[in-house]
């Protein structure tokens, strides 16, 4: 796998480089000029110029094109691991009025907060968004999920109809859409009252989203319940318009309605404050919720701290993943380095019929070996029914290969052996064997001879394989997922359940993101140690 | 000293070595033999004696190799006919085989061929047993791939050996599962599915590679190492990760393309499964079209242009020619990676897409269908054959390239 010949990079000869160099050794007297009579530096310097154009340019599609349908795609789930934008979508006044609410007062955040928050949830109950908030947010909290879902239900029959009742009591014109499109349109009304000057502009949004006309729709109560609070608040509404005027010396004896009571009554749960808590702690557009819980932490009003005892898995993944990769990595030694010195030191023509055996698994489907381990493996399978024919197992005492470790590890060795074969053997075959007899001849036994003097080379091959094979087997996910069963899963088999099956996406990109790490590191070790460039295959 | 040498190069003593060796093989293969009956014992006594008198009377009494050899394979098979059937008589040849060949083996001093003359018998004994442990490797390496085709034609929908199959009975055995394969949509759509995205990701990947493999070996390429990191790591980084990325982000991309440009949803997710197909090829034509042009005589690129070719003509007519080998291989490499691909699929694409083996995924997740064997056969079947094809192209190419003289 190893090449270490001249690489283009090291050419001798004439290169518009090369004769760069030599003109700069000859400048010392005087310019030397080119056939067309410019400078020869400077003609050579051209053409060396063109040359790097040229290449770049026949690699710029398939740069471009692996950056575009590769190095994008996974900066973009690097992205996702940290992006939290859900809430403040969903909820924009609640986040920011929840701000300044102190969470650890342990007190319910105060009527605006309210206010905000049942306007929000209206809009996000109509547009069908409050389910995924609920979903996102029982992430982190058991039970948001139904809180959310059930609350979005009643959220649009809440008793705020009486400050409708009562506006449009005092004036009729306030059931008409067009008094609100002219007061609220622009001018003083929407900076005096922007609560209601911003519900409005939702409102007027939303139904443009459903193709309806604004001016043609029953204003909903949310617009109500809006002004009457932001009346109620003391907005000083003087000299704005007779019938806001009314409205605001009115709204003292407006007969009211606790939205604080009106939540409690779809769910008792809102008078929880750590719901509440936990709104405002996934309020910011970025979180590191993501990272610590893939790390088993949990992030909470007094910072980032662990999980309970039994709520870690991830840390138990990840330390599971790493310890079957190592074994794996080692049964591949322990079986290649054999296999790869009796395919170095055999003739020609017999090592390369032996290297078909070699070859033929590594071109062979990996579906096909997973199923043929499956078929090996079972209690059912091969292994079990020779050892029982034998006598040597007892029928109903079969041995448990498959949907464990073992069953993991034997077959994710049998899969990656020709990845740690082939580098030791590239790296075997230059070692002469005439060294080891040198070694014998001076009197070494054959153990020293073979630790001393053959091991020490044959090293480089195997690191390369074991990197290769041990970035090989982190990332695996169809043979863990077929023979794994329940002990012997991988963290990608988690990963691909967050992706497909509980829908935690953001979970799920930043287990990938601390998965791409570790690999990357070894991916630079690698190219540190053999050389990306000098990797070969078959 | 000259004696003590045509001691050691000649015949091993037969009864201070080869009737106690061979007759120690017999003990152990009369032993799991009689295990199978249920007289380990009697079998373990009756296997040491039959050894014993096999390592004598065939090193002593028959020098014909091969007349020794069938005779104990059929006496063998006569006796196991006997006592278990077609079935028996297949496992009495192969014991027979084993001890005959093991006997002369022994009796002839065979095993010492490989060792040096000098050789001390500690060392001899090592050798052989490095080759017998790299022969069971070996066996690990292939028996899986092997076992799984007899299984495909398994008369039962089972994913075991069956008595009858056991017994060689023509019972056992059946084409059900290829007919199955053959003839069910679902197998069917994935096979055409398989058909046609590995082609045409194989073209992306190969066209592109080729050409920035050809740039990336030329003279002067700034931030080579970086460029070939970021072409080489569609490999290096785990597919679950490519996946999930890829997920993420050609699901926008679909749809963009469905909602703005208004492809119908069918062809958008060829597009998505081929383009992801085609980046996870593109490293495998990198690395062997590099490795290529590594043996590339420059010269002759120069020569052509010195005979007035343009470079167009120059890489039709000299250069590609000559890379040709490492272009094919490196297209074989990226069309068995697409053709073998299962997670990127199983994220990015929908089950209109669905690839043989997904379909084979969701065969070994959930209904245990030998198809699954029989396809798993046929995959076998083509592997060998493109095994076979690179293997020619490898030769072909060192030949033209000059590196080896065959």
């Amino acid at each position: 796998m190893t090449d270490n010949t001249a690489g283009p990079d090291h050419i001798t000869g004439p290169t518009p480089d090369n004769a760069l160099r030599d003109a700069d050794r000859a400048a010392a007297g005087g310019p030397m000029l080119a056939a067309d009579g410019t400078p020869l530096k400077k003609s050579l310097a051209r053409a060396l110029r063109r040359q790097k154009l040229r290449a770049l340019g026949l690699i710029a599609p398939l740069l471009i094109f692996v950056l575009i349908t590769f190095v994008i795609p996974i900066g973009d789930m690097l992205l996702r691991s940290i992006k939290n934008d859900i809430v403040a979508d969903t909820l924009p006044r609640t986040v920011q009025s929840l701000s300044d609410w102190d969470a650890e007062a342990q007190d319910l955040p105060g009527e605006d907060v309210w206010t905000d928050f049942y306007i929000d949830m209206w809009f996000a109950a109509e547009r069908k968004e409050h389910t995924r908030l609920g979903t996102r947010l029982n992430y982190e909290l058991t039970g948001v999920s139904s809180l959310f879902r059930k609350t979005g239900r009643r959220v649009d029959r809440f008793d705020t109809d009486i400050y409708t009742d009562q506006f449009i009591a005092l004036d009729p014109g306030w059931e008409e859409p067009q008094t609100w499109a002219a007061m609220l349109g622009d001018g003083p009304a929407s900076d005096v009252l922007p609560l209601t000057a911003g519900a409005w502009e939702d409102w007027k949004a939303f139904n443009v989203e459903e193709g309806d006309k604004v001016l043609e729709e029953d204003v909903p109560d949310l617009m109500y319940t809006a002004l009457y609070h932001e009346l109620s608040q003391g907005a000083d509404v003087s000299g704005l318009s007779d019938r806001l005027a009314a409205a605001g010396e009115a709204v003292g004896g407006f007969e009211t309605v606790s939205l604080r009571e009106q939540f409690a009554d779809a769910d008792e749960d809102w008078l929880d404050p750590e719901v509440w808590q936990i709104i405002q702690l996934y309020s910011p557009r970025v979180t590191p919720g993501y990272f610590a819980n893939a790390a088993d932490m949990q992030v909470t009003p007094d910072g980032v701290e662990a999980r309970p005892e039994n709520q870690r898995i991830y840390g138990m993944l990840f330390q599971r993943t790493l310890f079957m990769s190592l074994m794996i990595t080692g049964s591949c030694i322990l079986l290649g380095y054999p296999v790869a010195w009796l395919l170095a030191n055999l003739p020609m023509r017999t090592a390369n019929l032996l290297m078909i055996l070699v070859l033929l698994p590594f071109w062979t489907s990996l579906l096909v070996r997973t199923s043929a381990w499956k078929v090996m493996l079972q209690q059912q399978g091969v292994i079990n029914d020779v050892l029982v024919w034998l006598g040597l197992v007892a029928d109903d005492a079969r041995l448990t290969m498959i949907n464990n470790q073992f069953g993991t590890i034997v077959a994710m060795t049998h899969i990656l052996l020709p990845f740690m074969i082939l580098p030791m053997y590239s790296v075997m075959q230059t070692i002469p064997p005439s060294y080891l007899r040198a070694a014998k001849s001076l009197g070494a036994t054959n153990w020293t001879a073979f630790w001393r003097v053959y091991f020490p080379q044959s090293v480089p091959g195997i690191g390369a394989g074991s990197i290769l094979v041990f970035i090989l087997a982190i990332g695996y996910y169809i043979t863990p997922e077929i023979v794994g069963g329940n002990t012997g899963t991988f963290i990608s088999n988690r990963i691909a359940y967050h992706i497909s099956s509980s829908l935690n996406w953001g979970l799920a990109a930043a287990l990938g993101s601390i998965l791409l790490v570790v690999v990357l590191v070894l991916y630079w070790a690698y190219d540190k140690i053999v050389g990306i460039d000098n990797v070969k295959l078959g | 000293m000259a004696e003590e040498l045509v001691v050691k190069t000649g015949r091993p003593g037969m009864m201070r070595f080869t009737v106690p060796v061979v007759g120690g093989l017999g003990l152990i293969l009369g032993f799991l033999t009689g295990n199978v009956v249920g007289a380990p014992w009697l079998g373990l006594i009756l296997g040491a004696l039959i050894g014993a008198v096999l390592g004598y009377g065939l090193n002593a009494m028959v020098p014909n190799k091969a007349l020794g050899r069938w005779g104990v394979i059929l006496v063998f098979a006569l006796v196991g006919m006997l006592t278990g059937g077609l079935g028996g008589a297949l496992g009495g040849a192969i014991i027979g085989a084993i001890i005959s060949w093991f006997a002369y083996w022994i009796g002839r001093g065979t095993y010492r061929d490989d060792v040096p003359i000098y050789a001390t018998p500690g060392q001899t004994l090592w050798w052989n047993f490095f080759l017998f442990l790299c022969g069971a490797i070996f066996i690990f390496l292939i028996t899986p791939i092997l076992v799984v085709m007899p299984l495909s034609f398994n008369a039962e929908n089972f994913f075991t050996f069956t008595p009858e199959m056991l017994r060689l009975d023509p019972e056992g055995y059946s084409l059900k599962h290829y007919r199955d394969f053959f003839q069910t949509d679902d197998w069917q759509l994935a096979l055409k599915n398989s058909l046609v995205i590995a082609p045409i990701a194989t073209i992306i990947s190969v066209s592109l590679g080729t050409l920035a493999a050809i740039g990336l070996s030329q003279s002067h390429v700034p931030g080579r190492r970086a460029i070939m990191a970021i072409l080489i790591s569609p490999m290096i980084v785990p597919l679950i990760i490519s996946a999930t990325g890829m997920f993420f982000f050609y699901s926008t991309l679909g749809n963009f393309l469905e909602g703005s440009i208004g492809m119908s949803k069918s062809l958008v997710g060829y597009i998505k499964v081929i383009l992801a197909h085609a980046v996870l090829g593109i490293p495998f034509v990198i690395i062997t079209v590099t490795a290529t042009l590594v043996g590339f005589d420059r010269s002759l690129t120069r020569a052509a242009a010195n005979m007035g070719a343009d470079p167009v003509t120059t890489f039709f007519r000299v250069q590609m020619p000559l890379i040709l080998p490492g272009v094919i291989s490196g297209g074989l490499f990226a069309f068995i990676t697409s053709f073998d691909e299962v997670v990127v699929v199983l994220f990015v694409g929908s089950a209109a897409q669905k690839t043989l083996p997904w379909q084979m995924f969701i065969g070994l997740r959930e209904q245990i269908s030998p198809t699954i064997l029989a396809v798993a056969t046929i995959l076998v079947v083509i592997s060998i054959a493109l095994l076979t094809t690179v293997e020619l192209l490898r030769r072909r190419s060192e030949r033209l390239r000059g590196l080896s003289p065959g």
